[in-house]
C-alpha cells in the first residue's frame, strides 16, 4: 500500500516522540526530521534511524517542496505563525503541535472528520490537557447540555519543557476555548498545576461538569464509550474510578499513561498530544490516499 | 483578606471587604491583600466560587483605603495575565505572584508585565518546606532575575520550625540583592515565633492575619504580632489598639468559628499539607464518611502540591471504598 509521506518540523521533546510513533503507522512515510540544532538528541536520533535529517529548518521545505505532503509542526507557538505561511503557499497539510492555534482545533475523537470535509489545510492540535478532557465534555455535553466545564491537568514537574513554563497563560486559555469550542461547554476554564514529586506522578485530569439535563446513566455510558475511543490511540487512558454526581455536578477522575516511546510513561500529558497528531495525520493520509483531497481552505 | 477568604469558602461581601479594609488603612497597615483566596481567577468549583467576583471586592478595598496599597495574589496556571490588568485597572498596586517552591520559571511572563504595567511585584514562594534550602535558593533568585522587587518564604503548610526558617531566610539575605518576605502558617503555633526569626535574620516583609483568619490555623495573627514588636521597641507605624478594634469588632463577627489550632490544621502543619485543604478535607469528610485527618495524611504522602484540591476528594472517595471493602 502506498503511504503518504510526511515531515517533522522540530527536533525536540515532540517531535522525537512523534517520531518513534510514526514509524509504527501504516498510512504514513517519515521523510525528513527538521530542527535546527544539528547536535540536538532528536535529530541524532532521526540520523540513527536512517532518517533524511536537515538542521535549517523550514527552510528545507522550501527547498525541497516535495519532499512531503504534511508536515507536522512542533516547533513553538512563535515559529509555526511563520511556518503556516510558508506551508500554505506550499500546498502543505499541516497538523500543529504548538499552541499556536492559527488553524482549527481538532480532538479526534470529537471533531476531526468534520475538520477533514471542511478541507481545511492547517490544524491545531489545542493542548495536552486539551486533548485528555475534552473527549469527556464532549461525551457528557452529548447527553446532557454541558453549561460549564472546569479540568485540572496536574502534570509531572519533569514533563514540562521551557515551551510549556514561559507560556503557561497561552495553555489556560487556549485549553478553555477547546473545552468551549470543539468540548461544547457554555463556558470553559482551565487549570494546570505542576507536580516536582519523585518518582514523577503520571498526569492525572479531573473534569466537572455542571449540566442542564441530569440523567446518570446516559452520562455513564457516554464516558465509557468515549474512553474506549480514546484508548484506541493512548492505551493508558483510563477513568480513575467512577464518574461522582451531585445534584447538577459530574465530576470524573482521569489518569493518562503514556507509551514510553521518547517520553517515560508518567508524561501521559506528552503522549496523549503525539498520539493525537498521528491519528489527525493518519486520517489526513487515508484522505489523501482515497483521492479525497484535502484542500487549502479557509484560515 | 485573600487568605482569609478560605475560611469563609470565598463567602466575603463587598460590605465586610470595605469595613476591614478601612479599618486597617486607619490603623495604618501598609499593604491589604485582596483576592479569591488562591488568587485571581480562583473562583471555580476546584477551590469553591466567590460570593462576590473579586475584581468588585479590589474596587471596594482600594475605595476604602488613603494610604495603604491593595495587593493581589496570582498563581500561574489559576489566573492568568488578563486577569491581572484587570485588578490593576481596579486599582491594585502590588501583586504576588505565586508558584510552588521548585517551580519558580512559570512565573516569568507574570512578573514582567507586573514590571511593564508599573506594578510592585513580589515572588512568593509556596511551600517552602517542602524542598531543601539550596533548592530555595536557586528559585528566589530566578524570580529576582525575572525582576521581582521581594521574595517571599511561604510556609503554606504551616510546617516550619523556627531553626528552617532561620537557615531559609539566612541563606536567602546572602544570596538575594533584593528584599526577603515571609508568610507564616500557624498549624503549629510558632506563626510568630517564626516571624520574628524571620525579621530577625533580614525578612523585611511580613504577612499577617487579624484573629489569624487564614487557611488552616490562619497566619501570624496581626494585632498579636504588632504588640510583641512594639514591646521589642519596634515602632513600624501601626496603630496598636486601632488594629486590637478592628480585629475584634469587624473581622470577629465575620468569622464562622474562632480560629484555634484543631485537629484538621495540626495534621496538616505536621504532615506538611497545604493549608486551603482543611475545609475542603472536612467536607468531603463528611460526603464520604471517613475521617478529614486520614485524607489530609494521605494527600501528604501522595505529595500534593497547592492547588490540588481535587486530589481530595479522589482520595476520599478512595478511603470509604476501602473502609467499605474492610466491613
Amino acid at each position: 500500500m502506498r503511504k503518504i509521506k510526511a515531515a517533522i518540523l522540530g527536533s525536540g521533546n515532540i517531535g522525537t516522540d512523534l517520531m518513534y510513533k510514526l514509524e509504527r503507522s501504516r498510512e504514513i512515510e517519515i521523510a525528513a526530521v527538521i530542527g535546527i540544532d544539528p547536535d540536538s538528541d532528536g535529530l541524532q536520533r532521526a540520523k540513527e534511524r536512517g532518517y533524511a535529517v536537515f538542521a535549517n529548518g523550514i527552510q528545507a521545505i522550501v527547498d525541497q517542496p516535495d519532499m512531503a505532503e504534511i508536515v507536522f509542526d512542533a516547533t513553538s507557538a512563535k515559529a509555526h505563525v511563520r511556518h503556516a505561511k510558508a506551508l500554505k503557499e506550499l500546498g502543505k497539510v499541516a497538523i500543529d503541535l504548538t499552541p499556536a492555534a492559527r488553524g482549527p482545533f481538532v480532538c479526534p475523537v470529537v471533531n476531526l472528520q468534520e475538520q477533514l470535509e471542511k478541507e481545511t489545510a492547517n490544524v491545531n492540535m489545542i493542548t495536552c490537557g486539551g486533548q485528555a478532557t475534552i473527549p469527556i465534555v464532549y461525551a457528557i455535553n452529548r447527553v446532557a447540555d454541558v453549561s460549564y466545564a472546569e479540568i485540572v491537568a496536574t502534570i509531572a514537574s519533569k514533563s514540562a519543557g521551557p515551551g510549556t513554563r514561559a507560556n503557561i497563560d497561552e495553555f489556560t486559555v487556549t485549553t478553555r476555548q477547546g473545552l468551549e469550542q470543539v468540548g461544547g461547554a457554555d463556558q470553559g476554564k482551565a487549570l494546570i498545576i505542576l507536580n516536582p514529586a519523585e518518582p514523577p506522578i503520571l498526569m492525572r485530569d479531573t473534569v466537572y461538569c455542571e449540566v442542564k439535563q441530569m440523567d446518570q446513566a446516559a452520562i455513564r455510558q457516554s464516558i465509557a464509550e468515549m474512553v474506549e475511543q480514546v484508548r484506541q490511540y493512548v492505551p493508558g487512558y483510563r477513568l480513575k474510578q467512577e464518574p461522582l454526581f451531585e445534584e447538577n455536578r459530574v465530576t470524573v477522575f482521569l489518569e493518562v499513561e503514556g507509551a514510553g516511546d521518547y517520553f517515560p510513561p508518567y508524561a501521559g500529558n506528552l503522549d496523549i498530544m503525539t498520539a493525537a497528531a498521528v491519528r489527525v495525520g493518519e486520517e489526513v493520509a487515508r484522505h489523501l490516499l482515497d483521492g479525497r483531497g484535502v484542500s487549502l481552505g479557509t484560515e | 483578606m485573600r487568605d482569609g477568604s478560605h475560611v469563609v469558602a470565598h463567602q466575603f461581601t463587598r460590605e465586610q471587604v470595605q469595613a476591614v479594609a478601612k479599618g486597617l488603612d486607619d490603623a495604618g497597615v501598609p499593604y491589604i491583600e485582596v483576592s479569591h483566596g488562591d488568587g485571581l481567577g480562583g473562583s471555580t468549583i476546584q477551590y469553591g466560587r466567590s460570593l462576590v467576583g473579586e475584581m468588585e471586592l479590589i474596587e471596594a478595598a482600594v475605595a476604602s483605603c488613603k494610604q495603604a496599597k491593595v495587593a493581589v495574589l496570582l498563581i500561574p496556571g489559576i489566573g492568568t495575565v488578563h486577569e491581572l490588568k484587570e485588578a490593576q485597572n481596579r486599582g491594585a498596586g502590588l501583586v504576588r505572584v505565586a508558584t510552588h517552591v521548585t517551580e519558580a520559571d512559570v512565573s516569568a511572563q507574570h512578573i514582567h508585565i507586573a514590571r511593564e504595567l508599573g506594578m510592585e511585584v513580589c515572588g512568593f514562594l509556596m511551600m517552602a518546606h517542602s524542598a531543601p534550602v539550596e533548592k530555595l535558593v536557586e528559585q528566589a533568585k530566578l524570580m529576582q532575575s525575572y525582576g521581582a522587587e521581594a521574595v517571599y518564604v511561604t510556609d503554606s503548610a504551616g510546617a516550619l520550625l523556627p531553626d528552617q526558617v532561620r537557615e531559609r531566610i539566612r541563606a536567602l539575605r546572602q544570596s538575594l540583592d533584593i528584599e526577603i518576605g515571609f508568610h507564616a502558617h500557624n498549624n503549629l503555633s510558632v506563626a510568630i515565633a517564626n516571624t520574628l526569626v524571620a525579621l530577625e535574620e533580614g525578612a523585611t516583609r511580613i504577612d499577617g492575619s487579624l484573629r489569624c483568619l487564614g487557611a488552616g490555623a490562619g497566619n501570624a495573627q496581626t494585632e498579636v504580632l504588632i504588640a510583641v514588636l512594639d514591646r521589642m521597641g519596634m515602632d513600624i507605624g501601626i496603630d496598636l489598639y486601632k488594629l486590637m478594634d478592628v480585629a475584634e469588632e469587624i473581622v470577629g463577627p465575620i468569622m464562622p468559628h474562632s480560629q484555634e489550632i484543631r485537629k484538621g490544621s495540626l495534621v496538616m502543619g505536621y504532615a506538611g499539607v497545604y493549608s486551603s485543604f482543611l475545609l475542603h478535607a472536612e467536607r468531603a469528610g463528611k460526603r464520604f464518611g471517613v475521617d478529614p485527618r486520614d485524607i489530609l495524611l494521605e494527600v501528604g504522602r501522595r505529595k500534593a502540591v497547592g492547588g490540588q484540591e481535587d486530589m481530595i476528594i479522589d482520595v476520599a472517595a478512595e478511603l470509604a471504598k476501602l473502609q467499605k471493602a474492610g466491613g
